[in-house]
């Protein structure tokens, strides 16, 4: 490449590199300055102080994050392999199948799981009805089943929300993967259990770190799912967060439970690296 | 296979794209409501569908989608091509991880932090100039900007990869100016990969709830963050009829932009069947 060319390729980069850093750098530095100092921009550490208070809910959040991000795998594997074994017109007409509720508005999907469970709703209505069947003829005295509001319920929508991120990159692995290893190891006389766990699990993990990444982060965040079908008694970090920006107007506090979120997420994705030699490059 | 895996895998497949859309399927059947509830079906009306496109605020907030979507996308999609290009370009092995470092925190780094982060620059800014309403179309445009421009540079780059390089060198031997290399030959190569990261970027921002709800004032209320005010009081099927159309335009430019890639595939075919 010539001079010429070479300096008109760095130039077009700097409008990024200038927006970048306004945009990506300073905001983040911004979360630091505010979660260290209070209303008047003197510095104190009494908001970092205060997230022990808030270690339950730490903790709550991360345990149902990884509750649905496990579900969701449980659930993704096999149809990831099973769509990867079928013939391409078959897999791009399912590929198509996953992502449109994706691209449904998020708020309306979790919604419409909230009229399902909800106590008149139509799932536990349903259900409701065998309840009482089983009574009337059993002469039993089971309770009504009752989903909405509970902790049930907000995994239900974790899982239901960001299932499709976790069916595609396992699913964009597996496809990309060399058939002829399989291939070989069945040559070779594995049966078909070995063949899965010698050479088709190991070789899918880069999609299933991707797909965990992409379903525990936005599943620890939430704010959406946990109010609307968790009801009070389910209170995430996300919840805390929105309310100090949006009603209680305490920017100090809210900064810092944002800024310790983060860090808490970055280490999570850094553990979960370390389980592949893969450089996390697998995105959809 | 034996059949009788073939049959558990198909009705496994069934039950999972049964679990993705029963609540679909529900918001469509209870948009035709006739009466108000969203669990008790009473007869069939088109009822809350004129109730919607009665509803001036809601046709406002989609207009605003519109706006902010539209300029977001467009911003995004020509700084990031241009970065894409550079950042191919650069030697420099330091500087390269440390951008591809920073483009990838907006996408790890859950949204409710980015649109705070975002916010507090904002409102920090706002209140230097002594200014209280800074949140408004131009914040709205540029968080949206900053989130979608990961993807663009993310669908650009190896497409770059892909092009052969002594391409434009040749361009340049036959005595075009590097910029007219670049878009006589590199452009239309990585093309696709443009296109694919535009239709991404905007699709990301008319979808975008969380950092919108933290960097939007009043005036600039989005189709999002009008569902989410009007989901906090009890729903009227009218939201239902609002995403039964979303759910259609989707069904209708997924269909269709599947069949014109089938229809690209078969022709790039052909061409490599002549060429033969």
């Amino acid at each position: 490449m010539n001079q010429k060319s070479s300096l008109m390729t760095k130039l077009s980069g700097s409008p990024y590199i200038v927006w970048a850093v306004l945009f990506i750098i300073v905001p983040l530095c911004m979360v630091a300055y505010y979660a260290f100092t209070d209303k008047t921009g003197a510095f104190t550490i009494d908001n970092m102080a205060q997230i022990s208070k808030y270690a339950d809910t730490f903790i709550l959040s991360i345990w149902l994050g990884l509750l649905a991000t496990v579900i969701c795998l449980v659930i993704a594997y096999p149809l990831a392999y099973i769509m990867a074994s079928k013939g391409p017109e078959k897999q791009s007409t399912m590929t198509m199948l996953i992502m449109l509720p994706m691209w449904m508005n998020f708020l309306l999907r979790t919604y419409s799981w909230m009229t399902i469970l909800e106590d008149n709703g139509l799932l536990t209505s349903a259900l409701n009805s065998v309840v009482d069947f089983i009574n009337n003829t059993a002469g039993l005295s089971l309770d009504p089943v009752h989903l909405i509001n509970t902790r049930g319920a907000v995994v239900v929508g974790m899982v239901y929300n960001f299932l499709p991120y976790m069916i595609l990159p396992i699913y964009t692995v597996m496809l990309k993967s060399d058939r002829s290893l399989v291939e070989a190891a069945q040559d070779l006389g594995g049966n078909r259990l070995d063949v899965f766990r010698n050479v088709t699990l190991p070789l899918s993990v880069p999609g299933i770190v991707s797909g965990f990444t992409m379903v525990f982060v936005p599943s620890v965040s939430t704010f959406y799912i946990s109010q609307k079908l968790g009801g009070t008694g389910t209170i995430l970090i996300g919840d805390i967060i929105e309310t100090q920006f949006q009603t209680a107007n305490n920017f100090n506090l809210g900064a810092s439970l944002s800024f310790v979120l983060m860090i808490l997420i970055f280490i999570c994705l850094a553990v979960m690296n370390r389980f592949s030699d893969d450089d996390g490059g697998v995105i959809i | 296979m034996t059949k009788k895996t073939s049959l558990s895998s198909k009705l496994y497949t069934a039950l999972v794209f049964i679990f993705l859309y029963a609540p679909i399927a529900v918001l469509i059947l209870f948009s035709f409501n006739s009466g108000k509830s969203t669990s008790v079906f009473e007869g069939f009306s088109l009822y809350w569908y004129k109730e919607l496109f009665n509803d001036a605020a809601t046709l406002d907030a989609f207009k605003n989608s519109m706006i902010v979507a539209v300029a977001s996308s467009i911003i995004a999609t020509v700084m990031g091509t241009a970065a894409a290009t550079a950042i191919f370009g650069y030697k420099n092995k330091l500087l390269k991880s440390s951008i591809m470092t920073v483009t990838n925190i907006p996408m790890m780094n859950p949204e409710i932090v980015t649109g705070i982060s975002m916010m507090l620059l904002f409102v920090f800014v706002g209140s230097l100039f002594g200014k209280t309403g800074t949140l408004g179309f131009g914040t709205l445009i540029i968080a949206h900007t900053t989130f979608e421009l990961p993807y663009v540079i993310l669908n650009v780059l190896p497409k770059l990869r892909q092009t052969d390089p002594h391409l434009s060198e040749a361009a340049q031997d036959l005595g075009c100016t590097p910029f007219q290399a670049f878009f006589k030959v590199v452009l239309p190569a990585i093309m696709p990969g443009i296109i694919s990261g535009l239709m991404m970027a905007f699709t990301l921002s008319v979808d975008d709830f969380i950092i919108s709800y933290f960097v939007s004032g009043t005036s600039s209320q989005t189709l999002p963050i009008r569902i989410f005010s009007m989901t906090k009081r009890r729903v009227t099927p009218d939201m239902y009829a609002l995403s039964t159309l979303i759910f259609l335009a989707i069904l209708v430019l997924l269909v269709v932009s599947n069949l014109v890639s089938a229809h690209g595939d078969k022709k790039l075919s052909k061409k490599g069947g002549a060429k033969k």
